[in-house]
């Protein structure tokens, strides 16, 4: 409404920000937060029994540690800041007026992880810290405090964009990362990034220590049991973060239909979760009572488990949130409820900055129906490519002619049935007209251009209008 | 550029900021001022050891310099892209609609920003690490460098063609993409203001990096003495400021007159003449007897920086003033949304008849209609004798709406109404749609 419009209309915004996001996540839990403490760990396991192996090992997975985090880790992290400042400006700008002080800090504590991980690594083979062991150590122990705390900061975020709690009512910057979700959601994440280092560095150790089998077979016995040790409060911070959900949708969703909606997610996926949570617990149980029967090959599998579930994790969270952006304050098509019943009077485009057409007309239905896409669909759907919204009323409605009168019947109480669907807002002509475009759209593959190429004034061009 | 009444009139985040707005401005200045000198060095630093190395093809104590610089150049990223987070974080907060917009506008380049930057990050370590190696490759080595320092040279103008395009909401309509962008006035006079300015910092710090005590100059060098660096480091900095006298001016001169102040022009000079001393001063170094050590080194240091933060302050005040108009119109039009969408939420909540008035309609009635009658004069004219002046010229009632002039003494003047374009255009139609037919009174 109030920015231009950037769109990727083949691969979709959400995709976009989906596998930045991901990439980000997994580095950051599985070589980062769970990790550091891992290999401090393993360096004081070193200096208490004198093996020279411990610290060998440590320092060896420190290595790909420092590697990852620096370039990949820090780029994927402002990437994701870049691609949401993109796809939902409305959306981040209002959480950086909230969140801007837990940012700030975040920033100093990342300032200091650098710094710390970069003396922490390339310190670690020289004269002071070999005779400085302990004085190293301490070194490792507060990295891995500052690598927690800026999760620590975020998942206060995210935990908000869930559910505001009572902010909406008081807001404020404590009521804000306060939020109900915050603290199980970090009570969960914290022993889950625990075991999914666990079981990643499990695979690392058992290549890096390959030429020296009765010290593979240790080193798998003490790690697989640091993972196993940390299932116990990852499983407590899961049943913590499982409770506090249903809470935060009662508002606005009705469990029924929220259990609709998730049925096609988790009914065949349950089994999934299960299982590969099951194995996990397994091979730690194998790992730590009989390391040496455990093939090396199958260290593969934990670390695939690993990412598997991170990724999954971060899905359903994501889905989880559906309306809303922000919980209660904004939809994910960067609308704010509390604006809806001015867009119902005027009409949407009526308010809307970068539009050429601000009043439906019989001339102008299918430029009114493209301003109508890009400002209410084009943030998670795409006109052809992933998430297509002409394949989602072909879904529902089949590839033979489309009932238009129909398509706005449906378009006007889409969110009753769709409860992860915010409604559509704007007047009745304006639905009207959305949906003229879409049956346009079926016909033309001319797709949409996002502000990015085809600048803010809705230049670009329109699907050919008629019937067949 | 067309008049501000034209530009487009976004809504603000409706929250309150942060902070105090002095002390994020503070802190974006300041915070900008530290990310900028670590990628001057970042920039200067990997173009020096590209023009050293190939210098060092005939004099091989360049090619020691080179290794050496190449190794700064590592650091001195990693700092430039942590401390960057600091003031992006500022200018979000500071100018969220103008930032993102910006960014929007010039998206696919923005987003390019993180695989260029991890590309030249994995290019510059490339090099580093394989000095050794390549020794029988000089060439392919070169080129490692070279493709590294060619990227640190585009990455720049990505985001100054944002921080540009920012300030000139009147040009938002007519970009279209990143390279649009870099075609308005001033991204490429800043761009090499920019550039110059890296060198000339480089210069400067690598004076003081290769002359501090214990650098092993005299054991891996063979021609040059500390006498010889000391020459060289100035002049690279003394020629490279001397440049600006040329850039400066474009600078200054391709800026749009409507962010220009009388104290921009004296925050600028004060630079200006803090830059002339620290040159003078410079040139004494090169040109005075070589038994003293670095006599004037602190005061040329210091001179350098308030340059540096006069020039950085100046940019701050240029930005303040150039957006200072429009920002005062978003965050009327802010309120007002705020209003309208209550109002509208209290019709819906107390279930009122909602009848869909159109916004001309509206909005005369709200702002004009207790002055100006059908026909006959309230305050004001009648709506029947404007018709009869401006027929078929909306346009006409909206320039006198936004700048009126005075041709009835004997009334009130009438104030000037600071609405944007399309607002009074829908005004002066309705006025002339009422009196041409009946009022037009839609159900909805």
């Amino acid at each position: 409404m109030d920015f231009p419009v950037f769109h990727l209309d083949f691969f979709g915004n959400r995709l976009l920000i989906a596998v930045i996001a991901s990439i980000h996540v997994l580095i950051n839990h599985m070589l980062a937060v769970g990790a550091i403490p891992l290999i401090a760990w393993l360096e004081w396991r070193g200096i208490r029994t004198g093996d020279q192996r411990w610290d060998r090992l440590a320092y060896r997975l420190l290595v790909v540690c420092f590697i990852v985090t620096t370039s990949l880790g820090a780029l994927t992290g402002v990437g994701i800041w870049l691609s949401t400042s993109l796809v939902n400006p409305s959306a981040i700008g209002s959480l950086i007026r909230v969140f801007f002080w837990a940012w700030f800090f975040e920033w100093t504590v990342f300032a200091a992880e650098v710094v710390l991980i970069v003396i922490y690594t390339l310190s670690w083979q020289s004269d002071w810290a070999r005779r400085r062991k302990r004085t190293h150590l301490a070194l490792g122990v507060l990295l891995a405090v500052n690598s927690w705390l800026t999760m620590a900061v975020i998942v206060a975020i995210l935990g908000f964009q869930m559910d505001t709690g009572i902010w909406t009512a008081q807001p404020g910057f404590w009521t804000a990362v306060l939020n109900p979700l915050y603290l199980p959601q970090l009570a969960f994440r914290t022993p889950f990034a625990l075991v999914t280092a666990g079981l990643l560095m499990l695979m690392l150790a058992g290549f890096f220590t390959r030429g020296d089998r009765e010290f593979r077979d240790r080193a798998v016995r003490a790690i697989s049991g640091w993972t196993l040790v940390f299932c116990l409060p990852w499983f407590a911070g899961a049943w913590a973060y499982w409770r506090a959900i249903p809470e935060a949708t009662q508002g606005n969703i009705p469990i029924a239909l929220t259990t609709l909606a998730f049925q096609h997610y988790l009914g065949p996926l349950q089994f999934l979760i299960f299982a590969s949570v099951a194995a996990v617990v397994l091979l730690g149980v194998w790992g730590a009572a009989a390391p040496r029967r455990l093939p090396a090959s199958l260290l593969i599998v934990p670390a695939v488990l690993a990412v598997w579930q991170l990724s999954y994790f971060e899905r359903v969270r994501e889905f989880i949130r559906k309306p809303d952006v922000i919980q209660g304050y904004m939809h994910a098509n960067a609308l704010r409820p509390v604006d809806y019943p001015l867009y119902a009077e005027d009409g949407l485009l009526a308010h809307a900055v970068y539009t050429p057409v601000r009043e439906v007309t019989e001339d102008n239905r299918l430029a009114a129906g493209r301003e109508m896409f890009r400002l209410t669909c084009s943030r998670c759907h795409t006109t052809h490519g992933v998430n297509s919204v002409v394949q989602k009323f072909g879904a529902m409605y089949g590839w033979q002619e489309w009932d238009p009168q129909i398509m706005r019947l449906y378009l006007g109480s889409m969110h009753n049935t769709r409860p992860f669907m915010p409604p559509v807002p704007g007047t009745a002509d304006e639905h009207a007209a959305l949906v003229d475009y879409v049956i346009a759209l079926r016909r033309d593959p001319a797709g949409l251009h996002g502000a990015q190429t085809a600048g803010a004034a809705g230049r670009d061009r329109l699907p050919a209008a008629g019937t067949d | 550029m067309a008049s501000i009444a034209d530009w487009p009139l976004p809504r603000d985040i409706p929250l309150p900021l942060p902070a105090d707005s002095i002390l994020l401005q503070t802190l974006l200045v300041v915070l900008f001022m530290w990310h900028i000198l670590f990628v001057n060095l970042m920039v200067g630093g990997s173009l020096l050891t590209v023009v050293f190395q190939l210098i060092g093809r005939q004099r091989p104590d360049f090619t020691v310099l080179a290794r050496a610089i190449a190794g700064t150049v590592t650091v001195n990223k990693s700092l430039a892209v942590v401390l960057g987070v600091g003031p992006l974080l500022a200018i979000n907060v500071l100018y969220t609609v103008y930032f993102y917009t910006a960014n929007a506008l010039t998206g696919g380049a923005w987003l390019a920003i993180v695989p260029l930057v991890t590309i030249a990050f994995l290019l510059t370590y490339t090099h580093k690490y394989t000095w050794d190696r390549l020794a029988n490759a000089r060439g392919l080595h070169i080129a490692l460098g070279m493709a590294g320092a060619g990227l640190f040279l585009v990455i720049p103008l990505i985001f100054l063609a944002n921080i540009n395009l920012m300030l000139f909401p009147g040009r938002w309509l007519q970009v279209e993409g990143f390279l649009s962008a870099l075609l308005l006035p001033n991204v490429w006079p800043r761009y090499f203001h920019f550039l110059t300015a890296s060198v000339a910092i480089t210069g400067l710090f690598l004076l003081f990096f290769f002359l501090r005590a214990g650098c092993p100059v005299e054991t891996k060098l063979r021609d040059l003495d500390r006498a010889g660096l000391r020459r060289l480091f100035y002049g690279i900095s003394l020629g490279a400021t001397a440049l600006q006298l040329l850039f400066g001016p474009w600078v200054l001169f391709t800026l749009p007159g409507h962010g220009m102040s009388w104290y921009l022009i004296g925050v600028i000079t004060t630079g200006v003449v803090l830059a002339l001393w620290a040159m003078h001063l410079m040139w004494r170094e090169i040109t005075a007897p070589l038994a003293r050590a670095m006599p004037r080194a602190a005061l040329i240091f210091v001179l350098v920086t308030l340059t540096a933060f006069a020039m950085g302050y100046g940019r701050h005040v240029y930005r303040e003033s150039a957006l200072q108009e429009h920002r005062a119109l978003m965050a009327a039009h802010t309120q007002d949304a705020g209003w309208l969408a209550a109002a509208a939420a209290w019709r819906e909540a107390t279930g009122q008849q909602v009848l869909r008035i159109p916004m001309g309609q509206r909005v005369f009635e709200s702002t004009c209609a207790a002055c100006h009658a059908q026909d006959r004069v309230l305050v004001g004219p009648s709506l029947v004798e404007i018709a009869g002046i401006y027929r078929d010229d909306p346009g006409g009632i909206a320039a006198w709406t936004r700048q009126p002039g005075r041709k009835r003494t004997e009334m009130p003047p009438m104030p000037a109404f600071r609405l944007d374009n399309e607002t009074l255009q829908a005004v002066a139609g309705y006025m002339l749609e009422r009196v041409a037919g009946p009022a037009p009174i839609e159900g909805g």
